[in-house]
C-alpha cells in the first residue's frame, strides 16, 4: 500500500518538475515582453499545485497527520500572482504601447493606463 | 438577531479570517479556534468603514460550480500552453490584444473575472478601460481572437453575473 502512495506522490512531484520547466524555458524562448509574462502564471498554478497537493499527500498518506498548510499558499498565490502580472503588464503599456496599437475599449475610447498619462503630467524617463 | 449582526457584521469575512487562522496553526485546536474567533470579530468590526456596500453572493451552487470550472480550465490551459511553448516554432505563434466589453458592474465580480483570466495559462488580464466597461486581455496564441473572447463571456462572465449580480 505504501508502494501506491509514494507513486501518487512521485507523480505530482513530477508534474510540478515539468511544469515549472516548461514555464522556466517560456522565460527564454518566447521572444515579446507581454508573451513573457505568460510563463510565470504557468508555473505558478500548475507548477506550484503539483508540489503542494504532493505535500498534502505525503502528511496525510505517510506521516498520517493532517497538513493543510499548502491550501492557505493556494490561496495567497491565487490573490498575488494576478496582481503581479497586472502591475507588470500595465508598465508594458504605460511605457511601450499607444492607443493606437491596442484594440478598441469600446464606450469609454481610452484604457486605463492611457487615460491616466493624459491627465497628468508624467516625466520623461526615457533618456535614461 | 441585531446583537448578531453587530457582532458579525461581516459574517463571510469573520469565517474565512477564523479558517486561515487555524489552518495557519496547522493543528486543529481549541486554542487556536478560539484566538482565530477573536481575530473573526475584531478585523470585521474595525475595518467595517472600509467596505459600505459590500458585495452579496447570491448563489452558493454556482460558486462551487465556478471553483471547479476554474480549476478543470487552469489544468487542461497548462497543457496546452506547455504544447505551445515547448513545440511551436515562435514565428507560428500569433500573440493578441483582445477586448472584452463587460456586462458584469460590480468591481468585485470585475476583479475575480481578471483574475481568473490570469490564472488560466494562455491568457492575461491587462487593463481595464477608462471608466471600467472593457477588459483589455492578451492572448499566447490565438488565431481567433473572437473564439476567446466568446469563450470568456460564456464560461466566466455568465457564471459571474449569477453570483454577483
Amino acid at each position: 500500500m505504501e508502494f501506491i502512495f509514494e507513486l501518487l506522490i512521485a507523480f505530482f512531484l513530477i508534474v510540478s518538475g515539468v511544469f515549472g520547466f516548461v514555464g522556466s524555458f517560456g522565460m527564454i524562448k518566447l521572444k515579446d515582453p507581454m508573451s513573457r509574462l505568460h510563463a510565470p502564471t504557468k508555473a505558478t498554478t500548475l507548477g506550484v499545485g503539483g508540489v503542494l497537493l504532493a505535500s498534502i499527500f505525503h502528511s496525510i498518506l505517510i506521516e498520517q497527520r493532517l497538513s493543510m498548510h499548502e491550501l492557505l499558499i493556494t490561496l495567497f498565490l491565487f490573490l498575488t500572482a494576478p496582481i503581479t502580472a497586472l502591475f507588470i503588464a500595465k508598465w508594458h503599456i504605460h511605457r511601450h504601447e499607444a492607443p493606437e496599437d491596442l484594440p478598441d475599449a469600446g464606450e469609454d475610447k481610452l484604457w486605463a493606463t492611457h487615460a491616466v498619462e493624459q491627465v497628468e503630467d508624467v516625466p520623461d524617463h526615457s533618456a535614461n | 438577531m441585531k446583537l448578531l449582526r453587530r457582532i458579525f457584521p461581516h459574517p463571510h469575512l469573520s469565517f474565512l479570517l477564523t479558517l486561515v487562522w487555524v489552518l495557519l496553526a496547522n493543528a486543529p485546536s481549541l486554542n487556536s479556534l478560539v484566538f482565530g474567533l477573536l481575530l473573526g470579530i475584531i478585523i470585521p468590526f474595525i475595518t467595517q468603514p472600509y467596505w459600505p456596500d459590500r458585495p452579496v453572493l447570491r448563489n452558493w451552487p454556482m460558486v462551487v460550480e465556478y471553483m471547479i470550472v476554474v480549476l478543470w480550465d487552469i489544468v487542461v490551459a497548462n497543457v496546452t500552453v506547455a504544447r505551445i511553448i515547448l513545440f511551436k516554432r515562435d514565428a507560428d505563434r500569433q500573440p493578441n490584444w483582445i477586448s472584452i466589453p463587460l456586462e458584469l458592474r460590480t468591481p468585485e465580480a470585475i476583479t475575480v473575472l481578471a483574475g481568473t483570466i490570469t490564472m488560466t495559462p494562455g491568457t492575461v488580464s491587462c487593463d481595464l478601460s477608462a471608466q471600467g466597461h472593457c477588459l483589455l486581455v492578451h492572448c499566447l496564441d490565438a488565431p481567433d481572437p473572437g473564439a476567446v473572447r466568446d469563450q470568456i463571456k460564456q464560461r466566466y462572465e455568465r457564471r459571474l453575473k449569477e453570483i454577483f449580480e
